[in-house]
């Protein structure tokens, strides 16, 4: 075990900042859902970093069980989110998130 | 620096050029393609963190499904990748700066943190043990449970969400 926590940590929140930045800032909605997962993923690999260096020493197994959840809800997220991109692509013809404002006054 | 850090640091990079490449081409085919590289970086580090079995099922279903799944819709909305479109609106400096500013805090905070680390390693039969535990009714069963029932509502929502009416 030669790699400290620390480096996990900070690669993760690269990763997570990278997503926000493509979340923000993309204007095409299965780019958006790309930002998403990218930041899930840095969870993930925050996840499993504590539970590698803090909680193995008590036996628990409660990271890993944590992180196969956080994939599961990823996959339900992304089946979900690319149907209503599908589904939004039929009815206006775009998946431009800007022009999808039917909610706005 | 020994071996294992040596590929933490080509994993690292591996990771985040795939990351960057996903928030920065405009080609949306190309970000995917990116991810793709970001989703097996990921996967490394579970295996550096002695999860195989997690890094098994990143690359089942990151790099085998979701990446297909996302490849797909941008295939069925494909006019949209013409030259012209722009990729990115127009408040993506302040999310830039945002984002910035978040990882600044983020490694401040982090590096601060006297975390309570622990050196110990892995022991033999852990992935026996979590399939145990994920059946156990006093462990992970309900979480289990609930899971297989959310992935079950995900796929009849998608199914009823993109049907042609």
């Amino acid at each position: 075990m030669q790699v400290p926590l620390s480096w996990y940590l900070v690669v993760a929140a690269a990763l997570f900042c990278i997503g926000l930045y493509g979340a923000l800032s993309r204007r095409n909605a299965v780019a958006i859902l790309m930002g998403v997962e990218l930041m899930l993923n840095a969870v993930n690999i925050n996840l499993l970093a504590f539970w590698r260096h803090v909680e193995i020493v008590r036996g628990m197994l409660s990271g890993q069980v944590f992180a196969m959840i956080v994939i599961t809800v990823a996959a339900a997220e992304a089946a979900v989110g690319l149907a209503l991109v599908i589904a939004v692509y039929r009815s206006r013809r775009t998946v431009n998130v800007e022009e999808v404002d039917l909610m706005k006054l | 620096m020994n071996a294992t850090q040596v590929i933490f640091i080509i994993l690292s990079a591996v990771a985040l050029i795939g990351a960057l490449g996903v928030v920065v081409s405009r080609n949306l085919f190309h970000a995917a393609i990116f991810l793709v590289l970001s989703f097996v970086g990921v996967a490394g580090y579970y295996v550096l963190l002695e999860a195989e079995f997690l890094a098994m099922i990143q690359i089942l279903v990151y790099v085998g499904a979701i990446s297909i799944l996302i490849i797909f819709a941008i295939m069925l909305s494909r006019r949209l990748m013409s030259p012209e479109f722009k990729a990115r609106n127009e408040q993506w400096l302040w999310a830039l700066v945002a984002a910035a500013a978040l990882f600044v805090v983020l490694v401040v905070v982090l590096l601060q943190v006297n975390w309570p680390v622990a050196q110990a390693n892995v022991p033999d039969g852990t992935l026996v043990e979590l399939g145990k535990a994920m059946v156990n009714p006093d462990q992970y069963l309900l979480v289990f449970e609930v899971a297989s029932v959310l992935l079950l509502v995900a796929l009849v929502g998608a199914v009823v969400i993109a049907r042609e009416r």
